[in-house]
């Protein structure tokens, strides 16, 4: 669980987030959704440490991070997996050596080990074919894939995912998002998953966060959301044309 | 003020390049990566550019020596201090400069504007000294092998003058080479190579690391990795000139 408490974050005199307090549940897909520049990437980047907020506190299962050391800021970060909007492969190195990567890093494990580690990730992921390949040589789908494979290597407690699916087709999309609903189911973890993407939000949309202009302005969870009369919620969830056809 | 500040963060990111990397093994099969990509990718251009240079120092020693109450093994002595003291440490530095620069503050920019640089941070990687610090050791290393090798390439330049030409013969240029060699002047252009790696390395890393933006900042950052550089070896050039020879 990562909970959240009076964050305030601004970028010289402009606020970006006022008063954010809210609690991510483990083994469930907690989903932040909100217009472009309303401050959900900064709280996600708030939460993963790469932004210091202004005030407030952000709790691990009770651990607060603004009060570890060093040491257990690293400790922390070992049990953290990130999925980036690009997928952020290293493009220097082939599939299997980017799964590989935090396990070369962070692990003693022998060579078979690691290699039998990234096997059973890729495979994981629905990807058994591509272990030499390059990040370049990659669709966007299946560099999605291999950062969750990633991401997932040294069984992360918290799972982070900024804007899975864009850039993705439709049906691509809806298989990344169920991915990563069953990995978060599988392993217990705590997800987290910065998106705008509405499809998303009904199909795994567990717990639900709305910001607006830096603030909480909803919560609820995929069923709610469509019949809400928060004003700015509905005009955010039905703004596509095909949503707002299948509401008349 | 803007430069003092710069300065500061350029201080700040040395603090956290030089660090103890989280494994040993790794580090070292970095290190033998940007070898190769930064030195032995090099070694043509090194190889050429001496050649051409060490025929042309004594091409042009040869005209403005035109006496005959100066030995015209003197040509091949002032060539060769030319080149071991200035054109082979600092102008080839300068040519690195541009190469290596370039292709340093472009491989980290680009890993910083597509994210990658903030997975390593996510995991809890420092990914200044990850990145960077290979970069530097490599430099370190490499560098002095690649001026040692540009002396002889310019010096066998300057031999092939001799040869195709009738400016002297390979006997005075070889006398001239001989004349007078004090190895400290091997040592001094050894010394401001090294600075001048570690300067050519960690100003362009820098530039690359602090990126924001995308593609057009890529840019930006490269050119002006190659710039600061190049002013940076000018000045230190000056520095330990005057500390080395005076």
């Amino acid at each position: 669980m990562i909970t959240v408490e009076h964050i305030h974050k601004s970028f010289g005199d402009k606020p970006v987030l006022k008063d954010v307090s809210y609690t991510f549940e483990t083994g469930k897909t907690n989903l932040i959704i909100g217009e472009s520049g309303s401050g959900k990437t900064v709280l996600m980047k708030s939460i993963v440490g790469l932004i210091v907020p202004d005030s407030g506190d952000i709790k691990y299962d009770g651990r607060l991070f603004s009060q570890m050391n060093g040491n257990e800021k690293r400790k922390l970060r070992y049990e953290m997996g990130m999925l980036f909007q690009g997928g952020a492969l290293f493009d220097f190195m082939t599939v299997e050596d980017n799964v590989k990567f935090p396990l070369d890093m962070f692990t003693d494990r022998t060579e078979a080990e690691k290699r039998e580690r990234v096997q059973f990730c890729l495979h994981r992921v629905n990807l058994t074919d591509a272990h030499k390949k390059m990040p370049s040589e990659l669709s966007g789908g299946m560099i999605k894939r291999v950062a969750i494979a990633r991401a997932i290597s040294l069984n992360p407690r918290y799972l982070f995912c900024d804007e899975p699916n864009s850039g993705l087709d439709p049906r691509t999309a809806g298989l990344i998002d169920e991915l990563i609903e069953e990995i978060t189911a599988e392993y217990n973890i705590t997800t987290i998953i910065n998106t705008h993407d509405m499809n998303s939000v009904l199909k795994i949309g567990t717990t639900v966060a709305f910001i607006y202009k830096g603030n909480l302005w909803w919560q609820g969870d995929k069923k709610s959301i469509l019949n809400t009369d928060n004003q700015e919620l509905n005009d955010f969830v039905f703004a596509m044309e095909l949503t707002k056809r299948l509401k008349k | 003020m803007k430069w003092l500040s710069e300065i500061g963060e350029y201080c700040l990111f040395l603090k956290s390049v030089f660090t103890r990397p989280i494994k040993w093994r790794i580090f070292f099969k970095r290190l033998v990566n940007e070898m190769q990509l930064i030195g032995i990718d090099s070694l043509l251009i090194i190889m050429v550019i001496a050649t051409f240079t060490g025929a042309v120092a004594v091409i042009q020693t040869a005209f403005n020596i035109d006496t005959p109450w100066i030995p015209k093994s003197l040509i091949g002595f002032t060539a060769r201090q030319a080149l071991i003291l200035e054109f082979c440490p600092t102008i080839l530095s300068l040519i690195l400069a541009g190469k290596v620069g370039s292709l340093i503050a472009s491989e980290v920019g680009t890993m910083r504007v597509t994210e990658q640089i903030d997975a390593m941070d996510i995991m809890g990687i420092n990914s200044a000294s990850f990145l960077v610090l290979p970069k530097i050791v490599a430099a370190l290393l490499f560098f002095p092998i690649l001026i040692i090798l540009s002396i002889g390439f310019a010096l066998l330049g300057g031999y092939l003058v001799t040869v195709f030409t009738d400016l002297l013969t390979v006997a005075e240029y070889v006398d001239g080479l001989h004349l007078d060699f004090n190895p400290f002047s091997v040592g001094y252009s050894m010394i401001k190579t090294v600075v001048f790696a570690f300067l050519i390395t960690s100003i362009s890393g820098f530039h690359g690391y602090r990126i924001r933006g995308g593609a057009l900042e890529v840019g930006q950052a490269s050119t002006r990795a190659v710039v600061d550089s190049s002013i940076f070896i000018i000045i230190f050039n000056l520095i330990l000139t005057q500390l080395l020879l005076s």
